[in-house]
C-alpha cells in the first residue's frame, strides 16, 4: 500500500481523475440540450470541478460530500440498463442507492464494449461492474483501518459508510475520500465479493432512474437534443439504395419561409455499411420548414441496379434457392436414408422483410469544429445511438479526423430494435454540420424510417422430416435461404458464414440422430441489418411450427412431442457441432436441454395445457420453445378465432429462465413487450419492394399491434436461477410468433406457414 | 406575432404560419419537447396533447384550429409529476423506453375524464396508441389504478 499520492499506473483499471471526468461527461447533456443561451458544447470540463474525488475505477467516483457518481456506458432503450448495471456497482460497494448519481458515458473503448445490442449487457457486465464496486467498497474499507489503525479485514462497508466491528467506529464514505485516494487500486483477483445472499440490490426492483422526467416530460431523447444556432433538417434519400440524384431542382423549396440551406448528401458506393444513402438535406430553423421544404424538393433519381428489386419475383428466387442444396453448416449420421422412406414429411416457411419502427426514428445532433484555418478539428455527435463507438469510428472515418477527436453524447433512446446501433444517422449529421459550418440536427421521419431501414432478412426456410415406426423423427433437413447481414458490408455476401447459422438453424435442439443443415445462396437488394432476435425471428418460426406439424401428423400431443422431440436432459456437445454459442463460455453457458424442457413443462402448466383438448373450434393453445441468447423461454399462446377470420389473443404464458436476473420487474417487462413485439410482426409485419421501393411508409401501412389487437394478458414465470445471467430482451421473442401460428392451427386447423398472418384469411365454418 | 396559451401561459411565437402543426411550435419554438413525434399522420398518438381539455394529435393540429385555446402537454398536467395518472404509471412501472408515454398518459387522462370508471373495452377502445416496447398490459393496469385513485 502507498502512502504516495493518488496513484494512476498500477492496475489496468486504474485511471486518472480528468479522464475519468472525459468519462462522466455526457453529464452536461441535459444541460446542452436544454440549450443554454451562450453555451457552447463544453464536454470535457475538469477545470470546473469542485471537489477532490475518489475515482478507483472508470465507472465509480466518490465525492466527499458522499455522492456516488455511477458510469451507465450501455444505451438504454427500454430495458433497464441505465439502473441495472449501476446497481450491480452499487450493491457491491454498498452504497446508499439515494445517494448514487448516474451519469451516461460519452464514447470511449475503455469501458469495453457499449454496443447495446445482442442482448449482452448483464452478461458481458455483471462481473465487471461488481469488480467496480468492489474496488472502491474495499479500498474504502483500507482508508478507515489506515485512519484508524485497525486490519483491514475488521472493516466492513455498509449502507454508505465502513464499519469497525468490534468498536463501533464508523466513518461515511465520503469522509474517507481523502484517504482512499492516496491508496493503491487492489488487483481485481484479490477482491472479496459479497455472496449473493448479501446482495441488496440485485434481485431486487428498483424504479428505472429516469422515471420521474420520463412521466413529466423532461427526459432527453436524440430527436430532443438541440444545440445553439443549430439548423433542423431532413434529407430526400434516394428511394433504391444505391441510387443516385440525377438532378434536382431546389427553387421551390428555398422559397419556403425558414428553409435557410439545401445541400446534396453523396451516395455511398460499394457496400453500404454505415454510410449515408445520399440524397438531399433540406435545413431550416424549424423541423416543420424543412419538412415542407423537403416536400417542395423537385428530383430526378437515377435508380441503379436495386430498382428491379421486386418482392414477388424475389420470392420466387428465395424459394428455388431453398429447394436446391446449399453449402452444409451441419451435418450429423446420414438423413439421405431416412429422407427417402415413406413417412417423410416436409414444409416451406417464409418471412418477410420487416423495419424496426421504434417510437423515436433515428436523430441525431452533430456539431462540427473547425480551427482558424478552416481545418476539421472536432466533432460532438449527440444521438440516441446504442452504439455510441461505432457513431465515433464512422463520424471520424466520414471527417477525416482520429476517433478520440469525436465526442459522442448517448441520450435515452425511442427504443432501438437494432436499428440505432446502425449510425449513418449520425454520419448524416455530421457531414452536413462540417458542410454549414454549424450544429446540425437530423430527424429521419417515420416515412424515412420505414423506407430506409436497415431491414431484418426476407427468408425462406425448407424443412423435411422423417418418422419411423414409433413415430419418433430421424431425420432432419432444413435449407435455409434469406440475404446475409453481411451484405450490408460486403456486396459479394450471399449467404452467413457456417458460423453466423446458428440463432436455431445450426444449434436445432432436438434430439435427432441424423440432421442436416444447409445454408443456401440469397442476394441481398436493400440493405439488411439486425433486428430484435435477429434469425430466431424466422428460424424458431420455422423450427417451432414444422415441430408442431409433425407432432399432428403423427396424431400427438404437441407437448409431449415436443418434448420427446427435445430428448434427455443433456448438454448438447457445441464443440463438436462446431456451436460459437454466442461467444459464450461453453462452461457458464452450456447448451442445457434440461433447462429447455423444465421451461416448456412450467408454461403448459400454467397454460394448464390439458384445456386445449376440451375447447371449442375457434379457439386453441399453442406452444413453442426456444433456446436464444443463451437464455431459455418457452411461450403458450391462447387465441380466438371467430368465423369470420378475427383473431383475438386473450392469454399469453411465457416462461422464462434466464440465468441470474439483476432486476426482476425489468425482466418481466422485456418478457411482456417482448410478446407484443413478436405479435406485432406476426399478424402485421410486412416490408415488400416494388421497382426497388419499399411498399409501406408509415403506421397506416405497416401496422403495430395496439391496446385492443394484441395479447391482453400476459403472464410471466421468471424461474428462480443461479446460472450465469443470460440475454433477455431479445431472448423474449422467438417462440411467441410459433406459439400463435399453432394456436391457430389448434382453433381453426389452418397452418400458417407464410407470416405475417393477417395476410390470410382465418374464416371458417 | 401569434400569441399561443400553454400550461397555463402565454407565449409569443414569431414567423409561425397558421397551417404549422402544433407539434412543431411546442416542440421547436417553445422547447417543450416533452411531446414526440412518431409519426405525423395521427396514426400512433405520442403527440397527444389536450386542446381546452380535449386529447388532439399535436402533429395533425394546425396552430389555426388551436387559436387562443388552452394547450395542456405533460409539462404541464401537474405542477409536480404527481397528477393520479403520473402516479398509477409510477406504481406500475409502465415506461420502458418511455418515447410513447407522454402521449399515453394525455390520451389516459381524457379517458378518465370521460370514463371514470372504465372497462377493459373501453380502454381497448380509447388507448389507441402505439408503444412498441409493448407496456399495453402495465397501462391498462395503470389506468384502472388511477380510476380508482380519482374515485376517492
Amino acid at each position: 500500500m502507498s502512502n504516495g499520492p493518488a496513484s494512476h499506473s498500477h492496475t489496468l483499471l486504474s485511471v486518472s481523475r480528468r479522464e475519468f471526468l472525459a468519462g462522466l461527461s455526457a453529464g452536461s447533456l441535459v444541460l446542452m440540450a436544454r440549450s443554454v443561451s451562450g453555451q457552447s458544447v463544453q464536454v470535457v470540463r475538469p477545470d470546473q470541478t469542485e471537489a477532490e474525488t475518489f475515482d478507483p475505477d472508470l465507472f465509480v467516483s466518490v465525492s466527499p460530500d458522499s455522492t456516488v457518481t455511477i458510469l451507465a456506458h450501455r444505451s438504454e432503450m427500454g430495458t433497464g440498463i441505465r439502473t441495472a448495471l449501476p446497481r450491480i456497482v452499487a450493491d457491491e460497494l454498498e452504497a446508499d442507492w439515494d445517494r448514487v448519481v448516474i451519469r451516461q458515458a460519452i464514447a470511449d473503448k475503455r469501458l469495453g464494449s457499449q454496443n447495446t445490442d445482442g442482448s449482452n449487457s448483464v452478461r458481458h457486465f455483471f462481473t465487471r461492474m461488481r469488480i467496480a464496486g468492489a474496488t472502491t467498497r474495499t479500498m474504502l474499507e483500507q482508508a478507515a483501518a489506515q485512519q484508524w489503525g485497525v486490519p483491514p479485514e475488521e472493516c466492513h462497508g455498509k449502507n454508505h459508510a465502513v464499519v469497525h466491528t468490534d468498536s463501533g467506529l464508523r466513518l461515511g464514505y465520503g469522509d474517507l475520500v481523502a484517504v482512499a485516494r492516496t491508496l493503491d487500486v487492489p488487483d481485481a483477483k484479490s477482491l472479496t465479493m459479497k455472496s449473493p445472499d448479501e446482495w441488496k440490490y440485485i434481485g431486487k426492483d428498483a424504479p428505472i432512474t429516469d422515471m420521474d422526467k420520463i412521466l413529466t416530460g423532461k427526459a432527453i431523447y436524440g430527436i430532443d437534443a438541440k444545440l445553439d444556432n443549430q439548423l433542423y433538417a431532413v434529407i430526400a434519400r434516394p428511394p433504391v439504395v444505391g441510387g443516385k440524384v440525377k438532378q434536382f431542382d431546389a427553387a421551390d423549396a428555398m422559397s419556403i419561409a425558414g428553409v435557410s440551406e439545401i445541400v446534396e448528401v453523396p451516395g455511398f458506393s460499394g457496400a453500404p455499411a454505415f454510410q449515408p444513402l445520399g440524397g438531399i438535406a433540406v435545413c431550416a430553423t424549424s423541423t416543420w420548414a424543412a419538412i415542407q421544404g423537403r416536400d417542395a424538393l423537385k428530383i430526378e433519381w437515377e435508380d441503379g441496379p436495386n430498382g428491379t428489386y421486386d418482392s414477388t419475383e424475389y420470392s420466387s428466387k428465395l424459394a428455388a434457392s431453398a429447394n436446391r442444396p446449399g453449402e452444409v453448416v451441419r451435418n450429423a449420421g446420414d438423413v439421405s436414408g431416412p429422407l427417402s422412406g415413406d413417412a417423410v414429411f416436409s414444409a416451406d416457411y417464409t418471412a418477410p422483410h420487416l423495419a424496426h419502427a421504434p417510437m423515436e426514428p433515428p436523430a441525431a445532433v452533430a456539431d462540427v469544429q473547425t480551427d482558424a484555418s478552416g481545418r476539421i478539428r472536432s466533432c460532438v455527435v449527440t444521438a440516441a445511438t446504442q452504439t455510441p463507438q461505432s457513431v465515433q469510428r464512422t463520424v471520424a472515418g466520414a471527417l477525416g479526423l482520429k476517433p478520440e477527436e469525436v465526442i459522442v453524447n448517448v441520450t435515452l433512446l425511442g427504443a432501438g430494435f437494432g436499428r440505432k446501433s446502425k449510425p449513418d444517422y449520425c454520419v448524416e449529421a455530421a457531414l452536413l454540420s462540417k458542410n454549414l459550418g454549424r450544429p446540425v440536427h437530423v430527424l429521419w421521419t417515420r416515412e424515412d424510417d420505414i423506407q430506409h431501414d436497415y431491414y431484418h432478412a426476407v427468408s425462406h426456410i425448407h424443412s423435411e422430416a422423417a418418422l419411423n415406426d414409433k413415430g419418433k423423427v430421424v431425420a432432419w433437413l432444413q435449407r435455409v435461404a434469406y440475404p446475409p447481414i453481411m451484405s450490408t458490408f460486403d456486396v459479394r455476401a450471399r449467404r452467413p458464414p457456417p458460423t453466423a447459422v446458428e440463432n436455431g438453424a445450426k444449434d436445432v435442439p432436438f434430439d435427432i440422430p441424423n440432421i442436416l443443415i444447409e445454408s443456401c445462396d440469397a442476394e441481398a437488394r436493400t440493405r439488411i441489418g439486425w433486428y430484435r432476435s435477429v434469425q430466431h425471428v424466422h428460424q424458431n418460426f420455422a423450427n417451432s411450427s414444422f415441430a408442431d406439424e409433425l407432432a399432428h401428423q403423427s396424431g400427438r400431443d404437441p407437448l409431449e412431442f415436443l418434448l420427446d422431440l427435445l430428448g434427455d436432459d443433456r448438454h448438447i456437445d457445441l464443440k463438436a457441432a462446431n456451436l460459437r454459442n454466442r461467444g459464450a463460455s461453453h462452461t457458464d453457458y452450456p447448451y442445457d436441454v434440461g433447462r429447455l424442457k423444465s421451461v416448456t413443462r412450467r408454461c403448459a402448466e400454467q397454460a394448464k395445457w390439458d384445456r386445449r383438448r376440451s375447447m371449442p373450434k375457434g379457439r386453441g393453445l399453442g406452444i413453442a420453445c426456444c433456446r436464444s441468447f443463451v437464455g431459455y423461454t418457452c411461450h403458450v399462446v391462447e387465441v380466438e378465432v371467430g368465423k369470420d377470420g378475427k383473431i383475438q389473443i386473450p392469454d399469453v404464458w411465457l416462461a422464462l429462465d434466464v440465468g441470474v436476473v439483476v432486476s426482476p420487474d425489468r425482466v418481466r417487462a422485456q418478457a411482456e413487450g417482448g410478446a407484443i413485439f413478436a405479435a406485432t410482426h406476426a399478424l402485421h409485419g410486412k416490408i415488400t419492394f416494388t421497382n426497388g421501393r419499399a411498399d409501406q411508409s408509415n403506421f397506416d401501412d405497416y401496422p403495430a399491434v395496439r391496446m385492443d389487437d394484441g395479447p391482453q394478458k400476459i403472464h410471466v414465470e421468471l424461474v428462480d436461477s443461479d446460472a450465469a445471467p443470460s440475454g433477455v430482451g431479445e431472448t423474449t421473442v422467438p417462440s411467441f410468433a410459433p406459439a400463435l401460428c399453432n394456436a391457430i392451427f389448434s382453433a381453426t386447423g389452418q397452418r400458417i406457414r407464410n407470416l405475417p398472418i393477417l395476410d390470410h384469411d382465418l374464416s371458417w365454418t | 406575432m401569434r400569441i399561443l396559451r400553454v400550461n397555463g401561459q402565454t407565449h409569443s411565437v414569431e414567423n409561425v404560419s397558421e397551417e404549422t402543426p402544433l407539434l412543431w411550435v411546442l416542440r421547436d419554438h417553445l422547447g417543450l419537447t416533452g411531446t414526440k413525434y412518431g409519426c405525423g399522420i395521427s396514426e400512433c398518438g405520442a403527440c397527444t396533447v389536450h386542446v381546452d381539455g380535449e386529447p388532439v394529435q399535436a402533429c395533425v393540429t394546425e396552430l389555426g384550429y388551436v387559436g387562443v385555446s388552452e394547450v395542456t402537454t405533460i409539462e404541464g398536467l401537474s405542477e409536480d409529476g404527481t397528477h393520479p395518472v403520473q402516479n398509477a404509471w409510477r406504481e406500475h412501472n409502465v415506461p420502458q423506453c418511455g418515447y410513447c408515454q407522454a402521449g399515453q398518459i394525455m390520451m389516459a387522462v381524457s379517458l378518465l375524464r370521460s370514463k371514470p370508471n372504465p372497462t377493459d373495452e373501453d380502454i381497448n377502445a380509447d388507448m389507441w396508441n402505439i408503444c412498441r416496447c409493448g407496456t399495453y398490459p402495465r397501462i391498462r393496469a395503470a389506468i384502472h389504478a388511477a380510476a380508482k385513485e380519482m374515485e376517492q
